[in-house]
C-alpha cells in the first residue's frame, strides 16, 4: 500500500489501533474512560467502541494497578492489550505491574507478555506537576521492557503498529503538545516502524542532536535557525530501548560534535546514558564534550513562566549547539 | 457439605502426603547447609493448596504462591524440576532465574509464576479470567493472597475490577495468622477476611483450611459457579503456618500455645484419620504412600543436586521473546 493520508499524531495513533483492531481479533484497549462516546482524556479511542464494541474497548476503574497486571494475564493468555494510562504521570500507579511482574516474566519462566502501555506524556501545556511528566527513565533502567517515543504522526501509526505485534511489554510515550500540533503525512494499511531503529530527521555535517518526541521538533527549529552557517544532524531516536547505537554513534563519528537532548529532566535521565556510551565508544572523534540539555531536577511547575524555566526549547538547544561548535 | 467420592479422597491424601514430605526434605537439605538461598515452609498450607488445586479442570488457570507447593504438584510440575529451581540449577523451572517457587510458571500447565510482591500476581490472574470471557472459553482462573497481602490495594483493585468484569476468577486467602511476624491484629481491625469480599460485591466462603475436603468441596463449587458467569468468589481458607515465614526464621514471635492448638488438627493426620476411620484405607496404605513419596522426592533431590548449574555464559539470555 503506497497512498499516504495526511493526519495531526493523535489521528495517527487512533489510525494505529484500528488498523490492529482490524488486523487481529486477539488486540483490544483497556483504560479508565476510553470507552464509549467520551472516548478518551484526549479522544484518541474515540469512535472504537462503536466499531469494535465494549469487548474490545474496556472501562477500567481507576486501579492501575488490577488493570495493568490483568493485562499481563492477558497477555500470557495469548490476547494482545493495549493500555491506556491515561496520562503518563498516572503510570506510577501501576509501577509493580510494570517493572515487577510484566517485566521480569520472560527472564524468569520464559512466558511472553505482549501488552502495550500508552503513556501520555510531555508537558509545555500548563498542565502542572501531574499531567506533564517524561518519566520514560525509569522504564529505560528496567530489564524486561522496551520503550518507544514517536515524534511524527507516521511513526506514531508505526511504532504503535510495532508495540502492538511486538511479544514483551512496550511502554509507549507519546507526546502530548505534538497531539493536535503536529500534522504529517501517515502511510495507510499496516507500514510498522521496526523498534530499535532511530531516523535521521534532517542530515548535517557539523554537529549531532540526538533527541526523541517533541524535542525533535525543537531541535529542527533550532538547527533552521542555525542554518547555513552550522550543518546540523538530528537524530529522532524514535526508540529508546533499546537505542539504535549504530545510528548514534556512526552521526558522533561523522561530526564529531554532539548535544543530547530530552524534556524529562536531565539528571539520570535517558540522555545521560547516551552520553556516556558515546563517550566511551567514539571518544576519538569527538571534538568537544558531550552537552545535555534537560528539564530542570524540579517537579514540573504549572504558572508559564516557571514552565518554561523548568522545559527546555529550540533556544536551549540552539544555545547548546553555538557551545558545543565553539568548543 | 456432601461427601466427596472416595477415590478423590483418597487422592487428595496423596498428593498432600507428597507435599509435607518434599517440604520435610527440603527443611532437612537446608539445615545440612546443602540448600540455596532460602526456602519458604510449607506445613500447615497441604490442604489447602492441594484441595484448590484439586478442584480445578486441566484448561484452568492457577497462580499459586510460595505457601502452595501442593498445588504445583498437583498441576503436574515435577517434583524433579521443582527441586532443582530450589537449588539454582539449570533443570530447575526457571533455569536458575528465580528460586524456591518464585517464577515457577509453566503455561503448558496452565501455571502462573508469582513475584514476591504479594499480590502483584492476583490481577494477572484476574487478567487470564477476562481472557476467557472475552473469548467466551467455559475456562477459570484461581489464585492465593495470604493474610498479610490481603491488606494490599492491589488486593482490593483486583477484587473490585473482578467483580465489575463478573470475571471467572477465585481467590484464595490462605489465613495463616501472620504476615512474616506480625499478628492478625496488627494487620488488621477484622476478624473475619472473608467481609473483604462484601464492599467489593463479591461472594465470600470462610472455611476451614485444615480439612482438605471442606476446602475442596468450597473450591469446587466457586470454580462451578464461575464457568457458570455467576462471577467471583473469596474463599478465605484458616490455617496456621507452622513453621518460619521461611527456613532462616525461627518464628519465636509465635506462641507456644497457638502452635500447639492448631498441632493438634494437622491437616494431613486429620484427613489420614478420617480416611481410615472411614475404612477406605490402612495403615499400611498410608505407610506405603509415605514409602512412595520419600522415593519421589529422594530421586528429585538426587536429580537436583547432579543437574548443571547455569552456564554463567547464559545469563542475558531470555531477557525478552522473540
Amino acid at each position: 500500500m503506497d497512498s499516504t493520508r495526511t493526519m495531526t499524531y493523535i489521528e495517527a495513533i487512533r489510525d494505529g489501533l484500528r488498523t490492529e483492531m482490524r488486523r487481529d481479533p486477539d488486540v483490544l484497549v483497556m483504560g479508565e474512560d476510553i470507552g464509549g462516546e467520551f472516548g478518551g482524556a484526549f479522544k484518541a479511542t474515540k469512535g472504537l467502541e462503536a466499531e469494535f464494541g465494549p469487548r474490545r474497548v474496556m472501562n477500567t476503574p481507576m486501579t492501575e494497578l488490577a488493570f495493568i497486571g490483568a493485562a499481563t494475564g492477558m497477555g500470557l493468555m495469548g490476547l494482545r492489550p493495549v493500555i491506556e494510562v491515561q496520562f503518563a504521570d498516572f503510570i506510577s500507579t501501576g509501577f509493580d505491574s510494570i517493572v515487577q511482574y510484566a517485566a521480569t516474566t520472560h527472564y524468569r519462566w520464559q512466558a511472553a507478555v505482549p501488552w502495550v502501555i500508552r503513556a501520555p506524556a510531555d508537558g509545555g501545556i500548563r498542565s502542572g506537576p501531574f499531567h506533564s511528566q517524561n518519566p520514560e527513565a525509569w522504564f529505560v533502567h528496567t530489564p524486561g521492557l522496551k520503550v518507544v517515543a514517536p515524534a511524527t504522526p507516521a511513526d506514531a501509526k508505526g511504532l504503535l503498529l510495532a508495540a502492538i505485534r511486538d511479544n514483551n511489554p512496550v511502554i509507549y510515550f507519546e507526546s502530548k503538545p505534538l497531539y493536535r500540533s503536529l500534522r504529517g503525512e501517515v502511510p495507510a494499511g499496516d507500514r510498522a516502524t521496526p523498534i530499535g531503529r532511530a531516523r535521521i530527521a534532517r542530515e548535517g555535517q557539523h554537529v549531532t542532536v540526538i533527541t526523541y518526541g517533541e524535542m525533535v521538533r525543537q531541535a529542527v527549529l533550532a538547527a533552521d535557525g542555525l542554518a547555513p552557517e552550522v550543518g546540523v544532524e538530528v537524530i529522532d531516536l524514535r526508540s529508546l530501548k533499546p537505542l539504535d547505537r549504530d545510528t548514534i554513534m556512526a552521526s558522533a563519528r561523522k561530526t564529531g560534535r554532539v548535544v543530547v537532548a530530552h524534556a524529562a529532566n536531565r539528571l539520570a535521565g535517558v540522555g545521560a546514558e547516551i552520553a556516556a556510551d558515546v563517550g566511551q565508544t567514539a571518544f576519538e572523534y569527538l571534538d568537544a564534550p558531550i552537552c545535555r540539555v534537560g528539564g530542570l531536577d524540579v517537579p514540573v511547575p504549572f504558572s508559564p513562566p516557571l514552565e518554561d524555566a523548568y522545559r527546555p526549547g529550540a533556544d536551549d538547544i540552539t544555545a547548546a549547539i553555538r557551545e558545543t561548535v565553539a568548543y | 457439605m456432601t461427601r466427596l467420592p472416595d477415590d478423590l479422597s483418597i487422592d487428595l491424601h496423596y498428593w498432600m502426603r507428597l507435599t509435607r514430605t518434599m517440604d520435610d526434605q527440603l527443611v532437612t537439605l537446608w539445615k545440612q547447609g546443602r540448600g540455596v538461598g532460602t526456602t519458604f515452609n510449607q506445613r500447615g498450607h497441604e490442604a489447602i493448596s492441594v484441595a484448590a488445586g484439586m478442584a480445578l479442570a486441566p484448561d484452568d488457570v492457577v497462580a499459586p504462591m510460595h505457601r502452595d507447593l501442593g498445588c504445583y504438584l498437583v498441576r503436574g510440575m515435577t517434583p524433579r524440576r521443582l527441586m532443582a529451581n530450589q537449588l539454582g540449577r539449570a533443570t530447575g523451572v526457571t533455569r536458575g532465574r528465580d528460586g524456591n517457587l518464585h517464577g515457577c510458571g509453566d503455561l503448558s500447565l496452565n501455571l502462573i509464576g508469582f513475584i514476591s510482591h504479594l499480590p502483584q500476581t492476583m490481577p494477572v490472574a484476574l487478567g487470564a479470567a477476562m481472557s476467557f470471557s472475552y473469548r467466551s472459553e467455559p475456562r477459570v482462573a484461581l489464585t492465593f493472597v495470604g493474610d498479610g497481602s490481603s491488606c494490599a490495594g492491589v488486593f482490593h483493585e483486583s477484587l473490585n475490577l473482578a467483580a465489575v468484569q463478573r470475571a471467572p476468577f477465585v481467590v484464595v486467602i490462605e489465613n495463616n495468622q501472620y504476615a512474616y511476624s506480625t499478628p492478625l491484629h496488627q494487620q488488621m481491625a477484622i476478624d473475619d477476611l472473608a467481609v473483604r469480599a462484601s464492599g467489593h460485591g463479591v461472594e465470600s466462603r470462610t472455611v476451614d483450611g485444615n480439612d482438605v475436603e471442606e476446602v475442596y468441596g468450597t473450591v469446587e463449587a466457586a470454580v462451578a459457579k464461575a464457568r457458570e458467569g455467576g462471577g467471583p468468589t473469596l474463599i478465605e481458607a484458616r490455617t496456621m503456618r507452622m513453621l518460619g515465614h521461611a527456613i532462616h526464621d525461627g518464628a519465636e514471635y509465635v506462641p507456644q500455645a497457638l502452635l500447639d492448638e492448631w498441632e493438634a488438627r494437622d491437616p494431613l493426620l486429620l484427613h489420614e484419620e478420617k480416611l481410615t476411620s472411614r475404612g477406605l484405607v490402612d495403615r499400611e496404605y498410608l505407610a506405603r504412600v509415605a514409602e512412595k513419596c520419600r522415593e519421589i522426592v529422594a530421586d528429585a533431590v538426587e536429580f537436583a543436586e547432579s543437574s548443571e548449574w547455569p552456564d554463567p555464559g547464559t545469563v542475558t539470555d531470555g531477557v525478552y521473546a522473540a
